[in-house]
């Protein structure tokens, strides 16, 4: 407000021509199609292996596009002021979300390579129990019905702040206020089934009520990452400049913060009650994770995902230097990985922990597949929402 | 006779604490700001009713030190409370409890993090009192006329008479050059 006006260029909402960037929906169909080809090709060689690499690289897209979408609605029902200008840019990932309904259809074919409970012939009586909601049948119904509402989600929102770029009609953004509260609950509640479907069932023994939040958890260290690479990515390509400010990048990075804690806290509080419970059901899924092959592991992601990035994101300094912020998005964006496949793979691989290709080609393939849409999204669309009542507002933020 | 130190500030000896300048509204205190930066006063600050952004940048603050205060008492904190659980646990009243061993690590993160927030706020409120010397019961600043204003409507410059660079003369017609409407001379009692 001191500094008196400030020019911001209009074409600094648009990708500058001949950008990398404009290209992002084709390398990522590229990659798409290698990865996914690859992952097909290697197949044959190890089913089972495919349908859990695959499941880990549905989750992780799966969860950077929930995030997304949760971090849309979170700035339309809190009226929010500073996110603004890079709430277009979430709203191109949470569209990554129409496209991962085509990666749900091989987790779908491979239910009974990795869910012990389609094996309904040889069930204990606990697992029968839990036939109501676990079993094909609901896991497809339910699926459909997770994504129905995701795909309308992300797509309604989106599609009203794009019509908004021309119109500048205030009511659409009215309109979007009203809906998102009561979308946020709709959310939280299908990510929470879905994680307990997807992911807590792989031991369809083993259950806590936490799972959910502790996906959803993960969910926003993932976007928070991959927004503010994005950000960065954008200014070095001339894009933004004056719009997303150091101010914005610092907001980025004290959400990744305050998300790495997070994330830290729910994981803890499951581990924690279950230890001292000491309930055999209960503790034999953190007993495969803390013994033989998978302690290191375990280790890593304590010390990976939450004690070195706690410390290191802690400082303002860290969080408003572009190469240390970018640092540190990329290394959680690999933690988050690392994360999901200590969550999935012990279902697999048992006592071992064990990396294989197919891990490598079902990111690259499912991240290609998901990209292509965010890429697809960023092209045909403005950069920020142009004609938003707060844009102002954002592009003036600052941190005290 | 005084009241006990810190409650008053100490101040050098002089006849007059400095000059009192008050500006019109945000913007204006900004420019002026940097024109006493930039002039090469160290002594000296700003009073509004609310935080102005970007006014620490124009004054030339430094970083404050707060934060390393809140880090080194916040793992003390946290540091304190897994050793006291520690050897409460397995020196002072060594139960097995649960069937678990006597350093149970998990069973003391609670504490130990609630202890690490515990002394991080302490930290932070006593730290920012020592920084800014509160409490401070009385200040020359008091003593001129319209400074009441600063907790209302009044943005005003302080700038202190034993600062090096400090002439009654010429420090007031810089700052009426600043832009301020009111300028007057603080008597150092």
């Amino acid at each position: 407000m001191s500094h008196g006006p400030r020019i911001v260029d209009a074409a600094q909402m648009d990708l500058p021509a001949g950008s990398l960037w404009r290209r992002l929906p084709l390398f990522s169909a590229i990659a798409a199609i290698v990865g996914i080809g690859a992952s097909f090709a290697m197949r044959a060689g190890d089913e089972k292996q495919f349908y859990f690499s695959w499941l880990v690289a549905f989750l992780y897209f799966m969860s950077l596009g929930l995030g997304a979408l949760l971090f849309v609605l979170i700035q339309y029902a809190t009226k929010t002021g500073w996110g603004i200008v890079v709430r277009r840019l979430a709203e191109n990932t949470a569209a990554g979300l129409i496209v991962m309904v085509l990666a749900f259809i091989p987790v779908y074919i491979g239910l009974d390579k990795m869910y012990a409970w389609t094996d309904e012939a040889h069930l204990d009586e606990i697992v029968r129990g839990k036939m109501w909601f676990l079993g094909a049948e609901n896991y497809i119904v339910f699926g459909v019905l997770y994504f129905a509402v995701w795909i309308f989600l992300a797509w309604w929102f989106r599609a009203g702040s794009v019509k908004q770029d021309l119109t500048g009609d205030h009511d659409l953004t009215r309109r979007r206020i009203v809906v998102a509260g009561p979308a946020i609950v709709l959310v939280a509640l299908t990510l929470t089934f879905a994680s307990f479907h997807w992911a807590m069932s792989l031991d369809p023994h083993w259950y806590s009520t936490i799972f959910g939040v502790y996906y959803f958890a993960g969910s926003f260290v993932c976007v928070f990452a991959f927004l503010s690479l994005v950000v960065l990515g954008l200014r070095r390509a001339g894009a933004l400049e004056g719009f997303v400010t150091v101010e914005h990048r610092h907001d980025l990075g004290k959400l990744l913060f305050a998300f790495v804690v997070f994330w830290a806290y729910i994981g803890f509080s499951q581990f924690f009650l279950i230890w001292y419970a000491n309930i055999p059901e209960e503790t034999e899924w953190y007993l495969e994770r803390m013994h033989h092959g998978w302690q290191p592991v375990t280790i890593f992601l304590a010390v990976g995902h939450f004690g070195l990035p706690f410390l290191y994101l802690m400082s303002r300094h860290i969080k408003r230097n572009k190469l240390t912020l970018g640092l540190g998005a990329a290394w959680m964006l690999f933690m988050h990985f690392v994360d999901l496949h200590w969550v999935v793979m012990p279902a697999h691989h048992g006592k071992e922990f064990g990396v294989t290709l197919l891990d490598v080609t079902t990111m690259l393939g499912v991240g290609g597949l998901f990209l292509t849409a965010f890429g697809f999204c960023l092209t045909r669309a403005k950069l920020v929402p142009a004609k938003d009542p707060r844009l102002i507002e954002s592009i003036t933020f600052e941190n005290f | 006779m005084g009241l006990p130190l810190p409650m008053v500030p100490q101040l050098p000896e002089g006849k007059a604490f400095g000059l009192l300048a008050r500006f019109k509204d945000a913007p204006a205190i900004h420019a002026a700001c940097e024109k006493v930066r930039d002039a090469g006063y160290t002594k000296w600050d700003s009073h509004t009713p609310f935080p102005v952004h970007g006014l620490d940048r124009a004054m030339g603050l430094k970083a404050s030190r707060l934060p390393w205060i809140v880090l080194t008492t916040g793992l003390s904190g946290a540091a304190g409370g897994m050793l006291l659980q520690y050897w409460v646990s397995v020196h002072a009243y060594a139960l097995v409890i649960s069937g678990k061993p006597l350093f149970s690590w998990p069973a003391f993160v609670p504490v130990t993090f609630e202890l690490g927030v515990l002394f991080g706020a302490l930290g932070a409120v006593f730290g920012m009192f020592a920084l800014n010397r509160l409490p401070m019961l009385f200040h020359p600043l008091f003593s001129a006329n319209s400074f009441a204003a600063a907790t209302d409507d009044g943005f005003f410059i302080s700038i202190e008479s034993w600062d090096p660079k400090y002439d009654e003369t010429a420090t007031a017609a810089l700052l009426r050059e600043a832009g301020a409407i009111e300028v007057e001379v603080v008597n150092n009692e």
